[in-house]
Parts: C-alpha cells; sequence; structure tokens
C-alpha cells in the first residue's frame, strides 16, 4: 500500500498551486518552504504582465484556500535534505530553522517598536532594511514575526522580549530535523537571479545605479524600499534615461546558455512602470529578439504605445560610469546598422535571467540536468521554474498538472 | 442561531483604546446569551476557555471579537459551531485614528464634533461592529453540502484526439477514471499525426523526435476505461458539472451519454492562406505553407510543386499573418520552433540545400533555445531578421524574395525554389461553438473575442478558469502553444476536470470559493420572471422555463452571489448570506440623530481584495475614517441594491463600494461582479437624483489589493464630499 501523501517542496506560485490543488483532491499534503513566508518570486513583484495586477490578489484567493482546507500541512523555513525510497513510499529528511518567535506571535509589532540592530533586506534585494525583528512581507503567510539573530544590537534581545506580551519571542529555539513519510514529490523550487556580479562587464556591484530587474520590481512595489519610486540608488533621483540590457547572462555560453523566457515581458513591464511614473521617461532597451509569445504580443504593443521606448538590437558589449555624475554609458554594437553606439543613461537595468535553486544545491535522491534543472523521475514530478525557464501561466499549468501524475502514483503504487 | 456567545479579546491594544464592559453591555442588549472578555484570546488558553464555555453553555454559535477573519482562522475554528469574526483590531483600532493639525496623531480624547470625543466615536464604531454580528449570527443558517438527487456521473468527456485531448484522457484514465474521447477527424492524432518529427519534450531539449502522439494513439486504444468515439461531435450538453447529458453524433447514430466533466481539446487550425496573396500564396507558384512542407517532409519528397523539380533552397517567412492587425494580432508560439525543425529536415534530406529563415524576432522560448542553437551552428541555414519587401516569380519556376533591413545592412534579393510561409493558428472555437450548450446563455463560451477565440480567461493565477464551470481548456483552443506545453496543460485540465468531480461528491463549490457549502435558493413563488438572474450569471448557470421561470444548476454555480445581487425581489438566498442578515446588520447599527455631525459611512468592500488591503492598512497603522462601517461581501456582485436602500433609509450619510477592476483587464475574480455592481450603481444614483439626493452619496470604485494609499484617500475624499453635502435628510425617518 502506498502511502497517501503528497509532499510540496517550494511554496512560490508552483508550490502554492500544486498544494492547494492537491490538497483540494481530498488527500493529505505537506507544503515546505526555505523562507519565512510563502509567496516565492511572485510574493515579490509589484504587477504580473500583461494585465498589470498585484500577485498578491492571486495569492489571497490561494491563502484563504489554503486556510480553510484541513488536508494541508505547511512549513516554513524547512529545506529538505535527502530524499530516500522510491514512489509510493518516500522517505524524506528535512530541517527546520529556528524563527526564534513562537506561534503566539499576533504580529502586533510591539518588539518592532523597541528593536534597534537592522538587517539588510533580502526581499528586497539589498535595497533596503528592516529591524533584527521583522515581518517578512505585509502579506506574510504565516502572518509570524522572524527573529535574526545575527542583526540584533546590544539590549535588543531584553528590550524585545520584555515588549512582546504574549511571550512569542524564544531565543533559545533549535533546529529541528525530521522525516516525512510521503507518495510523492512535487518539486517546486523555481528561480533565482543569475549573479550578476558575474557580468563583469556591465558592472553591477562596481556602479550604483547599475541594478537588476527584480531590484526594479521592489521599488515599483508600493510596500517596497522606495514607496513605489523607481529611483538611482546613487542619489535617490528619479531616472530620464534609462538602458535595459535584455538576455544578460541568458542566451550565453559563458553564462546561462538558454533563454529565461521571462525577461522581455518583464522589462516592457517595466517600461510601463516607468512611464506611469514619468510619460516622458526615454527607455533604450538593447535586446536580441523581443520575445512575446502568444498573446503577449498585444503587451509589446501595448508597451510601444505608452511607453517611450527605443528598441536597439545589438548586445551590450560595456557599461562605464561617468565618475561625477554617475550616469552610465551603453557601448553596445546595433546590429542592424552595423555601427558601434555609445549612449548616455541615468541608470542600467540588467535583465537578468534565471537559474534554478537548485542549481549549486545538489539534493541526494534529486536527479537534475547540466543546468541545474530537475528532471522528472517516477514519484518526482519537477513543476514551474524548477523544471525550465517559464511565465507564471505556464507554471501554474504545469503546477496543476502535476498533481494528477502524483495523484497516480499514491493511488496505484 | 439561538445560543450566540460573544468573546471579546482585550490585547493588541483592544482594551487600550476601547471600553470592554461598554462593549460587553452592547452584546447583551443585543441579545448575546454569554459575554465574555479575555486577554489574549487566540492563546491556547483563550481557545481552551472558548471551548469550554461552548460546552458549558451549549452554545450553537460564537462572535469572536478580536483581530480580522484573514488571521487566526485556525485557532477559532469550533467545528459545527458557527463562528463570526469582529476585527476590532485591523477594523478599529489599528485603523482608525484621531488627527489633529498638520496631519499629527492626536489623544482620542480630542473632541471631533461639539461634546464628541473621537474616543466616543470609536467606542459608537465598536459597538455597531458587535451589533452587526449578533445581529448577522442570529439569522445565519449552518451550510448543508448540495447533493444532487440524480445520481453523479464520474466519466470524463474530452472532446479532441490530438496531443492534448489524448493526453487529458490517459491522465484521468490512470487516475481511475472512465473516459469518453470524441473526435472529429477518421483517426486520433489531430495535427501532430501529420507531423515527421517535433522538438524533444524533456531534457536536452536539442533533438527531434518521431511524434509522441503515435504512442499515445496506441496508449488510448488499448486503455479499457476510455472509449473513442471516431469521425464525431458533440451535438447536445444539458445539465451540468456531475450530470451532463452529452449526445454524440457519430455518422447518422446519436448516442446520449453521462458525463462529470469535460476537456475541451479541439485544438486549432492553420491560418487561411488564401488570405496571404501579399505573400504570394495562391499567386506566385512555389509558395507554399509550413503545413504543405511538413506534408513533404512525411513524404520525404522536396520537390517543387510547379514543375517537380528538386528543392535545394526554402525561404521561410516568419510571422506570415500573423502579429499582423489584419490578420491574426498574436504570435502563435510554435512557427519559429517549427520552421527551423523543417530546415533541419531539408539539411538532413539534402545535405547541399540551403535554408533561409527570414524572422522579425527568432521565438525559442526558454529551454528551447537549446534547439535554435543546434541550428545555428549549421553552416547551410542561414537566419536573418528582415523584413520582406516582395515575393514574386523568378526565372527557371525558382521564386524571388526582396528583404529589407536585414542583419546584413542592405536589401537582399533571393531566388529560391520554395518559399514556406509560417502561417499561424486558429483555435477551432474562435469559429465553432463545439459544445453546443444547452444553456440560456448560447452554446458556446461567451465572450471568446477578448482572448482572439481562444478558450481561455485572463487568470494568470488560475489558468483554467473559463465561464463554463465542469468545462476545462487544454492545448491550442486554450492559448496558442507549442507540443511541449499542451502536454502539461492537458495534464492541468485533466486534474481540474477530475477535482470538479471531487468537490460536487464532497458537496462545495469549485474555484475560486472551494470552501463554500452554501449555495442560492430561490423562493419561486414571488419570483417576477425577470429574468436578471439568469441573464446576468457570469457562468451561465441558470436556464429558463418556458414561463421564464429561472431553472438553477447548482453544480454550474460558483457562489459568487452575482444573482443574489440582481434579484429586485429578493428571493434569492445563501443560508450564511442573506437579504435578510445584512438587512439586520445594517439595522442593528445605531443611527445618531440629525444635526449633531457625527456622519456614518456604510462601505461594502470586496473580500478578496479589498478587504486584505483595508488589513494591510491597519498593520501599517494608516488611518481611514471613523464613520465608515465595513461589510465585506464576496463579490460587489452580490450586493443587492437592497442593502444601500436599506443603509440609506437607516440615515447613512453615503454608501461606498469597494470592488475589482472590470473590463479588459479585469480582476474580479467573479469576472462579471463588479461591472454589474456598477450598472447597478448607476440605477440607484438616478432614483437618488430622483429623490434630490446627491449621486456621490452612493458612490463604487475600483481597488486593487496592493492600493493601500489609494484605498485610504478614497475613503477621506469620499467622506469629506458628503459632509460638504450634509447629513442624510432621511436620518431619523
Amino acid at each position: 500500500m502506498a502511502n497517501q501523501s503528497i509532499l510540496v517542496v517550494g511554496g512560490g506560485i508552483s508550490g502554492i498551486t500544486s498544494a492547494i490543488e492537491a490538497a483540494e483532491m481530498e488527500v493529505p499534503v505537506y507544503l515546505v518552504e526555505r523562507e519565512p513566508t510563502l509567496g516565492g518570486r511572485v510574493g515579490q513583484l509589484r504587477y504580473y504582465f500583461p494585465k498589470l495586477c498585484p500577485p498578491t490578489c492571486g495569492l489571497e484567493l490561494n491563502y484563504k484556500r489554503m486556510k480553510a482546507n484541513p488536508n494541508l500541512t505547511i512549513y516554513t523555513m524547512t529545506d529538505v535534505l535527502e530524499i530516500n525510497g522510491g514512489p509510493g513510499n518516500f522517505k524524506v529528511k528535512l530541517r527546520k530553522r529556528p524563527r526564534f518567535v513562537n506561534d503566539n506571535c499576533t504580529a502586533c509589532g510591539e518588539c518592532e517598536k523597541v528593536c534597534e540592530g537592522e538587517r539588510v533586506s533580502d526581499f528586497d534585494f539589498g535595497l533596503g532594511k528592516t529591524k533584527a525583528i521583522y515581518l517578512p512581507s505585509p502579506m506574510a503567510f504565516p502572518g509570524k514575526y522572524v527573529l535574526d539573530k545575527n542583526a540584533l544590537a546590544p539590549g535588543d534581545l531584553e528590550r524585545i522580549i520584555s515588549a512582546c506580551p504574549y511571550n512569542a519571542i524564544d531565543p533559545d529555539m533549535k533546529e529541528e530535523v525530521f522525516e516525512l513519510e510521503v507518495g510523492a514529490i512535487i518539486w517546486a523550487t523555481g528561480w533565482k537571479l543569475y549573479d550578476a556580479t558575474r557580468l563583469d562587464n556591465l558592472g553591477y556591484g562596481k556602479y550604483a545605479n547599475v541594478v537588476t530587474n527584480m531590484q526594479v520590481e521592489r521599488m515599483a512595489s508600493p510596500w517596497g524600499p522606495t514607496g513605489g519610486r523607481i529611483l538611482r540608488p546613487s542619489d535617490g533621483e528619479a531616472p530620464k534615461r534609462v538602458a535595459f540590457v535584455q538576455c544578460a547572462g541568458s542566451r550565453d555560453e559563458n553564462h546561462l546558455p538558454y533563454c529565461s523566457y521571462i525577461c522581455c515581458l518583464a522589462t516592457l513591464k517595466h517600461t510601463l512602470y516607468l512611464a506611469e511614473q514619468s510619460p516622458e521617461t526615454e527607455c533604450l532597451v538593447f535586446y536580441i529578439d523581443i520575445r512575446t509569445p502568444g498573446r503577449y504580443e498585444k503587451f509589446l504593443k501595448r508597451a510601444q504605445n505608452e511607453a517611450n521606448i527605443n528598441f536597439i538590437k545589438g548586445k551590450v558589449a560595456k557599461i562605464e560610469e561617468d565618475p561625477a555624475t554617475k550616469d552610465l554609458i551603453v557601448t553596445a554594437e546595433d546590429t542592424l546598422s552595423g555601427k558601434k553606439v555609445n549612449e548616455r543613461v541615468n541608470m542600467v537595468v540588467l535583465a537578468l535571467g534565471m537559474q534554478p535553486s537548485t542549481s549549486d544545491n545538489p539534493i541526494p535522491g534529486l536527479t537534475t540536468d547540466e543546468y541545474g534543472f530537475v528532471v522528472e523521475k517516477e514519484g518526482i514530478i519537477p513543476v514551474g521554474c524548477a523544471k525550465k525557464p517559464l511565465d507564471v501561466m505556464c507554471s501554474n499549468e504545469s503546477a496543476t498538472g502535476a498533481v494528477i501524475k502524483a495523484l497516480q502514483i499514491i493511488k496505484s503504487a | 442561531m439561538e445560543k450566540i456567545g460573544v468573546f471579546i479579546c482585550k490585547s493588541c491594544d483592544i482594551e487600550k483604546r476601547l471600553n470592554i464592559e461598554e462593549l460587553e453591555a452592547v452584546a447583551r442588549e443585543q441579545g448575546a446569551q454569554s459575554v465574555y472578555s479575555k486577554e489574549f484570546l487566540c492563546s491556547k488558553e483563550g481557545r481552551d476557555f472558548i471551548n469550554t464555555k461552548i460546552q458549558e453553555d451549549g452554545l450553537d454559535a460564537v462572535s469572536i471579537c478580536a483581530c480580522s477573519m484573514r488571521v487566526n482562522y485556525d485557532v477559532f475554528n469550533f467545528g459545527k459551531v458557527a463562528v463570526d469574526r469582529v476585527s476590532l483590531r485591523e477594523g478599529v483600532v489599528w485603523s482608525r485614528f484621531p488627527v489633529g493639525q498638520n496631519g499629527n496623531g492626536v489623544d482620542d480624547s480630542i473632541e471631533v464634533a461639539s461634546g464628541v470625543t473621537f474616543r466616543d466615536e470609536l467606542m459608537a464604531l465598536a459597538k455597531d461592529y458587535v451589533r452587526m454580528s449578533v445581529a448577522k449570527l442570529r439569522v445565519y443558517k449552518t451550510p448543508e453540502p448540495f447533493k444532487p438527487e440524480e445520481e453523479i456521473s464520474n466519466t470524463i468527456l474530452v472532446i479532441g484526439g490530438g496531443v492534448a485531448g489524448l493526453t487529458a484522457a490517459l491522465e484521468c484514465a490512470k487516475a481511475g477514471y472512465d473516459v469518453i474521447v470524441v473526435e472529429k477527424e477518421n483517426e486520433l492524432g489531430g495535427f501532430a499525426r501529420r507531423m515527421k518529427a517535433h522538438c524533444e519534450t524533456k531534457p536536452p531539449y536539442k533533438n527531434l523526435v518521431t511524434p509522441i502522439v503515435n504512442d499515445l494513439i496506441k496508449e488510448v486504444e488499448g486503455n479499457e476505461r476510455i472509449k473513442v468515439y471516431k469521425g464525431a461531435v458533440v451535438t447536445k450538453t444539458s445539465g451540468g458539472p456531475g450530470l451532463y447529458r452529452v449526445t454524440i453524433k457519430q455518422g447518422n447514430k446519436e448516442e446520449e451519454v453521462k458525463i462529470g466533466a469535460i476537456v475541451l481539446a479541439v485544438g486549432f487550425k492553420p491560418y487561411d492562406a488564401s488570405q496571404l496573396s501579399h505573400l504570394g500564396f495562391g499567386v506566385v507558384p512555389n509558395v507554399i505553407t509550413n503545413v504543405d512542407f511538413e506534408k513533404m517532409a512525411v513524404e520525404g519528397r522536396f520537390v517543387r510543386p510547379s514543375d517537380g523539380a528538386p528543392v535545394n533552397s526554402v525561404l521561410f517567412v516568419q510571422c506570415a499573418g500573423q502579429r499582423d492587425e489584419n490578420h491574426l494580432p498574436y504570435c502563435s508560439s510554435y512557427c519559429c520552433l517549427a520552421s527551423l525543425k523543417q530546415a533541419k529536415y531539408l539539411r538532413e534530406a539534402n545535405p547541399d540545400a540551403k535554408a533561409y529563415i527570414v524572422y522579425e524576432y527568432m521565438r525559442t522560448m526558454g529551454i528551447y533555445e537549446n534547439f535554435y542553437k543546434t541550428l545555428q551552428d549549421d553552416p547551410g541555414v542561414f537566419l536573418t531578421k528582415g523584413d520582406i519587401v516582395s515575393i514574386s516569380e523568378g526565372s527557371n519556376g525558382k521564386v524571388k524574395v526582396v528583404v529589407d533591413n536585414t542583419l546584413l545592412g542592405e536589401k537582399v534579393e533571393l531566388e529560391v525554389d520554395l518559399v514556406v510561409l509560417a502561417v499561424g493558428m486558429v483555435p477551432v472555437t474562435a469559429e465553432e461553438a463545439v459544445l453546443n450548450l444547452e444553456y440560456r446563455q448560447g452554446p458556446a463560451l461567451p465572450e471568446l473575442e477578448l482572448f482572439y477565440g481562444y478558450a481561455d480567461s485572463n487568470y494568470i493565477c488560475f489558468p483554467y478558469e473559463t465561464r463554463r464551470t465542469g468545462i476545462y481548456a487544454a492545448g491550442a483552443v486554450h492559448q496558442p502553444m507549442t507540443i511541449d506545453q499542451a502536454i502539461e496543460d492537458a495534464r492541468g485540465a485533466a486534474l481540474k476536470a477530475i477535482q470538479c468531480l471531487k468537490a460536487i461528491e464532497v458537496g462545495h463549490a469549485v474555484h475560486p470559493r472551494t470552501w463554500d457549502y452554501a449555495y442560492p435558493e430561490w423562493d419561486l413563488k414571488m419570483c417576477t420572471q425577470c429574468k436578471r438572474c439568469t441573464e446576468e450569471c457570469p457562468f451561465g448557470a441558470l436556464n429558463e422555463d418556458e414561463k421564464a421561470f429561472p431553472i438553477p444548476f447548482i453544480t454550474r454555480c460558483r457562489r459568487c452571489g452575482t444573482c443574489f445581487g440582481s434579484c429586485p425581489q429578493r428571493i434569492i438566498n445563501f443560508k450564511d448570506y442573506s437579504i435578510d442578515m445584512v438587512g439586520s446588520m445594517i439595522k442593528a447599527t445605531e443611527m445618531p440623530e440629525q444635526g449633531y455631525e457625527q456622519y456614518r459611512f456604510m462601505a461594502f468592500v470586496c473580500e478578496n481584495d479589498a478587504l486584505p488591503a483595508l488589513d494591510m492598512i491597519a498593520y501599517k497603522r494608516m488611518s481611514i475614517p471613523v464613520g465608515f462601517r465595513i461589510i465585506p461581501v464576496r463579490c460587489l456582485g452580490a450586493v443587492n441594491v437592497s442593502f444601500v436602500k436599506d443603509a440609506m433609509s437607516k440615515g447613512y450619510d453615503g454608501i461606498l463600494l469597494l470592488g475589482c477592476k472590470y473590463g479588459e483587464n479585469y480582476q474580479c475574480h467573479f469576472i462579471k461582479g463588479s461591472e454589474l455592481a456598477n450598472r447597478r450603481m448607476e440605477n440607484v444614483q438616478e432614483t437618488l437624483q430622483q429623490l434630490a439626493l446627491e449621486m456621490e452619496r452612493v458612490t463604487i470604485d475600483t481597488v486593487a489589493i496592493d492600493e493601500l494609499e489609494k484605498i485610504v484617500n478614497k475613503m477621506n475624499e469620499f467622506a469629506e464630499t458628503i459632509k460638504t453635502y450634509g447629513e442624510n435628510p432621511f436620518k431619523g425617518w
């Protein structure tokens, strides 16, 4: 008899979709997320393309389904260490890191008020800071605080403990290693941004006003580090001329050989953010191909109509900074005219590609391909961007479809 | 509910800003049997306390006056005991603050009207919320799962026997469901059956493979759970999910089958190339389509149609009749890969042959870049961006093609043996009803023109949502897509189909309100056959009888409440959401007498977007006017005009409705709900004008979940505008 439960690894949009779709088939489901909140990458976005609607809207609906579903058990701050066994009877070893805040937390925020220590917010890709004790996002699910002990200032811990009316701070909480027995596994650990510092000709990390596409999302978010304004990190000014470097790390033998699927659409979305902020903002988009497949073609038209975009077919060769103004000089070859292009801009956005989260984190029992994408095998079904680069809609199709494969295994094995 | 307990939490600033004893007194006055208050109600002790009191006092309903219903949902769950949540924390003490000069925060003791402090107003708000909750529970009835009288069919109907249809059929069968496949042609396999090869659907995504559809056909034909009707079409679909009766016509024979759910996988037709004479089709010999070229590849003979001469050069024209407002405005997603594949066929068949591919953008999405790269390395394949200037007859039966703006930087003139137009996809649903639904709202899926005829919706988060419950589209009828995506899409549609049957079996709604066991019930004695409910239901859940009385099909219903909102006779109600309930809640609030300048506003807000936004406003301690009483609703479509009338006649000075965006990029999860509410409120505003009242007293607006500041501003502006009109003259009548 096969174990009747399904493990979903990864609590981004794909994992959330798989988990709730499976739980609504009345089977026990475990959902495991590495971060302190569900939501993953989409939780960091201001809007989805092509509708320009906030991802939190769909997350809210999914969370509501999850809250009402008795078949679902959620573990946050938890990693999979290894997978043993086979279809129908996997034994999965997991590690739950301590939150240092227990379930008594009501998210009242009294602790945050008295905490002095700060930490760089990885949620905001380094653009902002949080207190050492923080709520991961305004829509955090579960809505509980997290303590980063390394960021505490002297005396913080005592202050936090005494400020908490609910005895929710537990500095002695320990890491737990535990095992789950499941019949099938859906793998939805998604993607991370390609490391921009490896693109040394593009100046990320060296020049203040070279930012990544995901940093633009955080800046554009009304809950983000700049309150919804896309600004130059060097001086907080709104840029008037912005260059977008497409395929930054993608379609490049030295970096990611594949296309990352979403970066063209994301850039078009960003040009619309800039147009909303200030309609005359000029956007230079350096591209190889503009990839807006299917019905997304309409979104390309919309961006062309509503934003001030100058498309330049050509790969960016280098980016230099004018030290006086912190403007950037972008050098590229326009492959249509064959001419060299030198453009001065206020800000550069690297349309960075996606790398599977599993690329540098091999997990015993999990098979990956040469890029780190997870390969399907009996009983372990990769979905979304853990499987290959995809947009949200296709990720959700794959995440929904994986559930029927998982059900077949637990019903038959 | 008879025995109602009210439990008031004192923590999270509630006791700091509110007088708990007064709230307890109000709860008793309103008729609560038991009233308790306690610190930290969401603690284990708090929960145990409530459980004990439920037992001791024999309570059948509890009002938890603490935090928002969006948090601690698991803590405040007491099995069969009905629970209502009063948001004293997010709704009162964390989101209503007095403002002094220059916007500075001041103490609650500040006077806001003559003799009235902010604290008085805050208490009035909290008291109203407690009263509303008790009044609500008094008329609340426990929902019971809907159980159809007829036996539920667990058979899945798959319409279309191509890659998507066959995949869906196999997945359902392997999951233990019986399946019927209806294929229009006399053979299974669809478009892919006519292919020589396609890109592989697993790593390394570099190679061509023989069409996997051949294996799918074998598997389907060998599967005992799958019954296949070839050369057959669906001529009628009646009933609803779990209870469909579908008529299948095969030849001259018609058969009715019982069906549970439907996967629509009828695929696409290639765009009609006769429309492409500007690209030489039908005009210049040896201009063919990608479909024709595939046929040549299958036959293994690459020859010119005009004279049978061998083909030594082919030029592929990408986006032929696509991305073009005069033809197909969209990209068909598969043609770039198809042309690369066909170039490869040619090169393998004839190593001396040359292939030219002229494109604007090469779209080999994602991992399929791997396949593109294999062709880039082939010296016999010439790839260039370019614009086709002309296609005309060349010398010796060749075709002359002039291309401008190429990567060579100049106009290029080529003579080739063959020009292949990469024509796109037209979904079958763009031209045919296919399902032939016996629904009052028509035989096809509605409003497909929003999606160029594709059986799609605009939900990014929920790609299987259509406006016909129990019917899930997959493959190239769903969106333009490749075979790889069609397989995954079909798996997903198969899951949604069996999940729909699970929901019906358990007795709750399907997406999005999957937690909901209640359903609308009609009291037809009072029905005036106005047809509003049957016309407005976004999901076509209602038919009409010959006298125009509504015939509800509950398994088609998504519980949006649009029918409830539409009914002028107020005869449609849910057990847990009724005209009486909201009316009682409004009635239970206390209205100050006229002339005291204590303005009262009622806001009906969408539970999925505006309500969470208001909660986040609270977490950020932003402030909305203290005069607002907020009633969350499942959708603005479920706001009956009677709510507005009740609130106006109660004396509310203004009524604000906050819902989701509608129109082309709709965000309303019930597609039409907020749009219909808007139309209804326009009528209400007309009525107000007839009564010589300002129409702005009833205002509807659309907001998104992340627009916190916008919501705060709108509520403030609304309050200020209404104050300029003065109090509701009907106050105190």
